[in-house]
This record gives C-alpha cells, structure tokens and sequence, in this order.
C-alpha cells in the first residue's frame, strides 16, 4: 500500500473540546480530536477510557455538554443517528446496528429502498443492487435469507457493506473485526484500503495491536475520558501506546514491587486446570494450571480473552474443544451449575449486572446462592442463616449497620465484598475474580486486595483477572498474559515487573520470532 | 408470500473470484426449519388449519359450506377482522395496543351520533378523527415518553370505555340511527351478495398487506420489531411509525365499531369487550410474532377466519357457545408452542 501524507489533508470531522457527563460519571472532559480525509484513524483506549461515549457523540446518538462538533470546517450539532447520517457520517457498530430477522438486502437498503413508478420498494432492483455491492467489495452472502442464518462474520461484513454504500465521507468502525475471520478481516482491509484511496476519513475502533499497525495512519489515546496522545501511528511504538492506554510510566514501572501475599503455600496437583481451550474466534488453546494457596492472575488487553476464558471456567463459555479440570476432575462444560458443583465461584466483572440485588439486604444477599444447600425439605433455619452471614460479614470485614442494610446503600468496595462472601458460603475451592477492584476508590482497593491474600493464604486457588498492571503484578504469584485469545507469555517468580508485563501485554515480537505470525 | 421474486435475477455472484470471494456461504439454520417457520409466519400455517376446518365441517354437515352460512361467518367476522389489522402492524414493532375494544365501542357511538346531527361522511370523518386522536394519545406517550405499550394501552381501555359510559349517560341513553338512512346503508348493505363490511375489510386488508410487505414505512415497522436500537442507529423515523401505527390502530378499531353499529342501527355502549384479545388472538394464530419483527397481514385474516370457523363448528356440533373459548384458547396454546418450537430449531 502506498504511503499517503495526511498531515495536509482536510479535516472531515472535528471534536473541539468536547465534554459529556452522565449521573456521576464524567465519561469525556475536553476531548478534542481530528479526523482528515483518506486517513485511518486509530481510536485506542481501555473500558471506560470513554471511546464508545465518543463515537456516539460524533455519530448523533448523544449530545456533548459543551464543546463543538466541525464537519468539513462548519460548527454542527447532530440531534440524532439520522443527522449525522445525512451529514456522510456512518457508522459500523459492533453488535446492534443490524434488524436480524430481516434480510441481507433489506438490511442495506433500509432507510433508502429504491422504489418503482408506484412509490412502491422495488425488491427485484434491491436484490440486485445488493448483490452488485456485496460483489463489489468481495463479500459473499445470500441476500435473501434472514440476516441470523448467516454466520456472525458475513453479518459483519454486511454491515460494512451498508456503512460505505450510503457514500460516507466519514466511516466510524467500532471494532470491526472482533467477529471477523482472519480472511475476513483481509477483505475488510481490502475495503479500508480502497474507501482511504477514495478519500474516506476512517475512524477504526480495536484492542488488536497488530491491526491497528497495519492499517492505521493516526493514533489517538483515550484514558479516564481524557485525550492523552495523538500523533502518527508509525512514531509511536508499541509498548509505549500499551503503557499509554494503561496509564503507566516505563520508567517507574521498572522495579518489582513486593509480592503482597508473603509465604504462599504452594504445592501438590494443580486445584484448576484448564487444557487447551478453544472457541472459534475468541480462545485458542489456553492452557494453565492454578495450585493451592497460588493467585494466577491473567493480564492482556480488553478482548484479549480474559473474560472468556474466565466464564470457561465456570462453565458459561461454549467452548470447541478443550477441558476444564477442577481437582484432576473435567467438569462438563457449558453448564455453570457443574463448575458450581466441583467447587468454582467467579466474581463477575459487572457487578450491577451480574449478580448483585441491590434492594436486598447484606444478609439476603450473601445467602441467596447457599439457600438450596442449606435447606432441609425446602425450609431454611433463620439461625443458620444469620450465623453464616455473621462469619462472613467478620472474616471479610464488611462496613455496615448491620446485616440488614440493603446493599444499594453501601460503598464499591463493601458491595464487593458481599458478593465474594455469597460464593465463599459455597465453600469453593477456586476462585476467579473478575476485575475485582474495577470501579472502587483507592482504600476499598487495598482491602478487597487483602482479602484476595487472606484468602491464597487459607488454601483456594484464585484466578485474578485485572487489567491493572500494578494490581497483577502485586497480586500474582504468576501471570498468564493473553492476546488475541491465546496465551502469549507466562511470567513467573521473580520475572514479574510491571515493565515486562506491559512489554508481554504489547507483545513485541522477539527477533526470533516469525513477526508475521497470524 | 416472497416479497422478492426469483425474476429479475442478475445471474448471480461471480463464483469465480479470489480465494476470499470464494468461501461458500455458510447457512446456520437447517433449511427445513426455515422453511417451516418461514410457513407459520407467512399464514400458510393457519390457513391449513382453516381448511382443514372447513373440509371436516363439510363432511359432517351438509350445511356447512353453504354460501349463507359462509357469508354470515365471513360477515359476523369482518369487523374484528378490521381490528387486527391495526393489532398485527402494532405487535410488529413488538407493542401491543389493548384500548382497541374501547375505541372500537367509541366509533360506534361517534359514528351513529354525528350521522344523526350532520349526515355519514362527517359520520366517518368524525369517527376516524375522534378514534384516531385516541391513537396519537396512545402513540406520543409510547413513541416520545417511551412508556410500555401494555401500560398505555390498558388506560386508554378503561379511559375510554369509561368515557363511552359518559356519552351514553351509562347506556341510558340510546344513540339509534333510522334503518333507511345512508349510514346504516354502510353497515347492511350488500354488493353482489357481499356485505359492504366484509368489502370494506377486504380492501383494508389489501391496502395494508401492500403498506407492510412494499413501502418503506412497512419495511421500518418490520425492522423496529426486529430490532428497535438497531433501527434508531439506522437513522430510521422509528419513534414517528410507532405514532402512525397507534394512530391506525385506533382509527381502523373506531372505523369498525362504527360499521358495526351501522349493521345493528344503534350504538352501545357495552359493546366489544374483550376485543383486544380477540384480536390479539387472531393475530398470533395468524403467525405473527408475539415478540415483534416478523408477521403478516395474510396470516392475520387467516388467523381471524379461522377462530371465526371455530366458532361455527361449535354451533354446528351443537355445543354450548362457552366452548368457543375453551378451543380458541386451546388453538392459541397450540400455536405459540409451535413457534417457540420453530424458535428453538433455528437458534441451534
């Protein structure tokens, strides 16, 4: 591909200054970026860095509290998607933005049917027009079936398809290949390359380093709602665009901080042990072992498969092929009541959405999951009940009034804490925590962290999911980092440093290494 | 009914093409299932069972097919037939609209009451107006405020009958129209033997079927059922079609309250309770989804012509009229658990 100077080229869209808050969070504060015709432009940050809140800015879905939208140098303000389409704005989201019952050639033609004399759709010229497109760009679908009878990548190429046709000057693609096969992801370079060549500003949205080398231009950095880079792709190495989105300094992040658990009991067969998992797209052949009284934390970027490989443990991940051992023990996959059975408890990452009964109280909350086995004949002893919760709301020193409390009323931290002490009423043997300190203050943090030691200190296996490097590397006895669903370095004993991880994180290949490797 | 006819087909994709251009098409669903869901939803479903229905009717009473009593039940059927067509372009978009049975009532007395001061087209007028401002009530608390099409819908029901009630002084008041006048006319009237309801049904339902399945208004409302957020980002006018269709909802329920009550010459005010469930009724059985995304008109006035058949069936087996439910309800259960069968089939 050729090179293209776009440093002098017109800017399409513009941010300036731009601020958007919602009921106690400040999702962006003075963001301003540029968009220029026949660049791509990498839009990179963490969750929560506030890409999504700007992409629905300059999209028309949300409206900026202060600030300017320019659209080919005029001051505008999109009121809805539909202005912002009319302006040449499209969109590829990443799930939602197509009507899955409907088909291919209704999907990309929605909005703007061709119509007969009559007024009428015309399906025979849609059929053909879609199909014309679709031959266009080198995509293959049956334009007629229900979109949700095509596999997930020809969905997604779909959507790309209806994104250029609508002759957009500006294309915003929010992380267009995480369904995508890696031949897929080639047509769609195809297509990046082309609409750039036609002098198409792209805004490109991904985790994946490797794409975003090869495809972008320009690369800006969002952290905590703030801009905090911009600058040409190529003079912004890896590890440094890693630590930028991390928010760490190489430099100080250069020594090993002490391993916060002290004397760790660290022997026998492994408690959990996940062989070689594997899901089409998403995990290839993870493998590690977690022992007794060891935390293994699992460190890599959002999308990275962290998550996933989390829910496989528990069950809740369809996998292709692969097994999850909990004590020498597979357990059957797909089903989490199984991995509940053998003794796993996982903390979810949202915890608002998964799990916790905010109108319920600390008591209530703790014994929902215990209820059935504590139960004789269907009733359950209050006193049971109360002396179970009593132990936890202790051992875990949860703040509170009482066990009455309802848990809306209590801080991240202490919310926390309930959910880990109702799947510690299970008894576990393994533990994995998602993101267990996402989203609480400082001192909660340090807390929820020493309980994590106590807890490696009184036998479970705990696997810690954390997208803070300083937390893993305090945390982990070792770390697995992940990168594109595969595990890409194991760092162990006295390895552990922040520098290494975020090197491992970036994933610079090593001289010896094929770089080309898919 | 294939909205896309296989003529016009360019000759297809190139199969030649690149290595990437080249992958087959990968079909997830089995196409059996496809078919057969395709096929319940389309209305082909229901229209087997009806003629089924009328086969075995046929054979066991001689009087069944008869041309009398075919119109009578084709008749006595148009008006709640005009009621769900409002209710399928409704639950398309996945709402639900439970003031039908009310308004339906209102337009009876709108209609008899403006056709005695000011003659039947200001009748109809009045009627569409007064029934669709009920809609657009309906419509702009659902569409702008977005409140839940059930929870909207079940005030207008009580509101309106109430105000039903109100005009009628409590059904004290009788609103008749003479039986030789122009609007009565509309209600009895007969055009080679066919009911002026049953015509006036009949091109609603042509209308409409062409409104759903080939303007871009029916395409919007079918995608505002498949999938409301992806719609909005489409930059479709999704919030406007929801009024529309609440507006049409409305106006076709108080149009054939007010054909009704031109058939009986009068208004009352206790008319067309539980309507809504009729139709809601004659909606499903006709295949379109509960849910919202998928359904059709022809299937509709299947699933009404059957549940009328139904009816006749039990009349003609000379069972207590109370039966009527218990089959239809049966005839519901049936259907539902079919499409979640279907559902199930093509999620695998």
């Amino acid at each position: 591909m050729a090179e293209l100077t776009t440093a002098g080229a017109l800017p399409v869209l513009e941010a300036r200054g731009v601020s958007k808050s919602f009921p106690g969070v400040k999702a962006l504060s003075d963001v301003s970026i540029t968009v220029r015709a026949g660049e791509v432009h990498a839009l990179v940050g963490e969750n929560g860095a506030g890409k999504s809140t700007l992409i629905k800015i300059l999209t028309g879905v949300y409206q900026c509290d202060s600030g300017e939208l320019r659209h080919r140098g005029e001051p505008v303000t999109f009121a809805d998607p539909r202005a912002a389409q009319a302006a040449g704005i499209s969109t590829i989201y990443q799930e939602l933005d197509l009507v899955p019952m409907q088909s291919a050639a209704r999907n990309l033609y929605l909005g703007r049917e061709p119509r007969t004399r009559l007024r009428l759709v015309d399906f025979a010229r849609m059929r053909r027009e879609a199909n014309a497109l679709l031959d266009d760009y080198q995509i293959r679908a049956d334009v007629d079936v229900p979109l949700n009878t095509l596999g997930l990548g020809t969905q997604q190429m779909i959507s790309v398809a209806r994104a250029v046709a609508l002759h957009a000057n500006v294309v915003i693609m929010d992380e267009p290949t995480s369904s995508l096969e890696s031949r897929e992801v080639e047509t769609l370079f195809g297509i990046i390359r082309r609409l750039r060549s036609e002098g198409v500003a792209i805004v490109y949205v991904s985790h994946r380093l490797d794409e975003l080398y090869r495809i972008c231009d320009t690369v800006s950095v969002l952290r905590d709602g703030r801009l905090v880079h911009t600058g040409p792709m190529a003079e912004l190495p890896r590890v440094q665009l890693v630590a930028t989105m991390l928010g760490r300094e190489l430099q100080t992040a250069l020594h090993r901080s002490a391993p916060g658990g002290g004397d760790r009991i660290v022997a026998g067969p492994p408690v959990l042990e996940l062989r070689g998992l594997t899901r089409r797209n998403r995990l290839h052949d993870v493998s590690l072992e977690v022992h007794r009284g060891e935390v293994v934390g699992l460190g890599g970027l959002l999308g990275a498969g962290r998550s996933e490989t989390g829910m496989a443990v528990l069950g809740a991940q369809e996998l292709d092929s692969g097994a999850v051992l909990v004590e020498g023990k597979p357990i059957r996959t797909g089903s989490p009541g199984a991995a509940i059975e053998a003794g796993v408890a996982l903390l979810p990452e949202d915890r608002k959405l998964e799990g916790i009964l905010p109108n319920l109280s600390i008591r209530d909350n703790i014994a929902i999951a215990a209820l059935p086995r504590m139960s004789r004949l269907g009733l359950v002893s209050d006193k049971r009940i109360d002396q179970l919760v009593e132990h936890f709301m202790a051992r875990l020193h949860i703040r509170a009034t009482g066990p009455g409390q309802k848990v809306s009323t209590l801080s991240g931290g202490n919310q926390q804490k309930v959910m880990l002490a109702r799947w510690l009423c299970l008894s576990p043997r393994v533990l994995v925590l998602d993101e267990p300190t996402r989203g609480i203050d400082v001192g909660a943090k340090f807390e929820v962290r020493q309980t994590i030691d106590e807890l490696a200190a009184e036998g479970l296996a705990v696997l810690l999911i954390s997208s803070e490097t300083e937390e893993l590397v305090d945390e982990s006895d070792r770390i697995v980092v992940l990168k594109d669903g595969a595990v890409v370095a194991v760092l162990d004993g006295d390895d552990i440093s922040e520098h290494d991880l975020v090197q491992a994180i970036a994933a610079v290949p090593s001289p010896e290494e094929d770089p080309t490797r898919d | 009914m294939s909205t896309t006819a296989p003529t016009g087909v360019p000759d297809g994709p190139a199969t030649a093409g690149t290595g990437l251009a080249a992958r087959p098409v990968e079909p997830v669903a089995a196409t059996g299932s496809r078919v057969a869901a395709a096929l319940q939803r389309n209305g082909v479903a229901a229209f087997a069972a009806l003629a089924l229905l009328v086969l075995v009717g046929s054979v066991l009473w001689p009087s069944f097919h008869t041309l009398d009593n075919v119109r009578n039940t084709v008749l006595g059927n148009s008006y709640i037939g005009i009621v769900a067509i409002g209710m399928t372009l409704v639950i398309i978009t996945g709402g639900i609209d439970l003031s039908v049975g009310s308004v339906f009532a209102l337009g009876g007395v709108v209609g008899v009451y403006v056709s005695n001061q000011a003659g039947p087209v200001a009748a109809v007028l009045a009627t569409i107006v007064a029934c669709g401002l009920i809609g657009l009530i309906n419509g702009m608390l659902i569409g702008y405020a977005r409140m839940a099409p059930f929870i909207v819908t079940l005030a207008t029901l009580f509101g309106v009958r109430g105000l039903v009630y109100q005009l009628t002084g409590a059904g004290a008041r009788t609103y008749s129209v003479p039986s030789d006048s122009f609007f009565a006319h509309l209600g009895t009237g007969v055009l080679l033997t066919i009911g002026y309801p049953v015509l006036i049904a009949i091109a609603l339902y042509v209308v409409f079927h062409v409104v759903l399945e080939r303007t871009p208004f029916g395409l919007t409302t079918l995608a505002i059922g498949g999938g409301e957020d992806a719609a909005v980002l489409m930059g479709l006018k999704v919030r406007r079609t929801k009024v529309s269709l609440y507006v049409v909802s409305a106006a076709l329920a108080g149009v054939a309250g007010m054909l009704q009550a031109a058939q009986l010459v009068s208004a009352s005010p206790i008319i067309a309770t539980g309507y809504e469930l009729q139709a809601i009724a004659a909606v499903v059985i006709g295949g379109t989804l509960l849910t919202g995304g998928a359904g059709s008109l022809i299937g509709t006035a299947a699933g009404v012509l059957l549940l009328g058949t139904i009816n006749a069936f039990i009349r003609e087996l000379q069972l207590d009229s109370t039966w009527n439910n218990v089959v239809s309800g049966a005839f519901l259960v049936t259907v539902v658990v079919v499409q979640r069968l279907l559902n199930y089939r093509r999620a695998d």
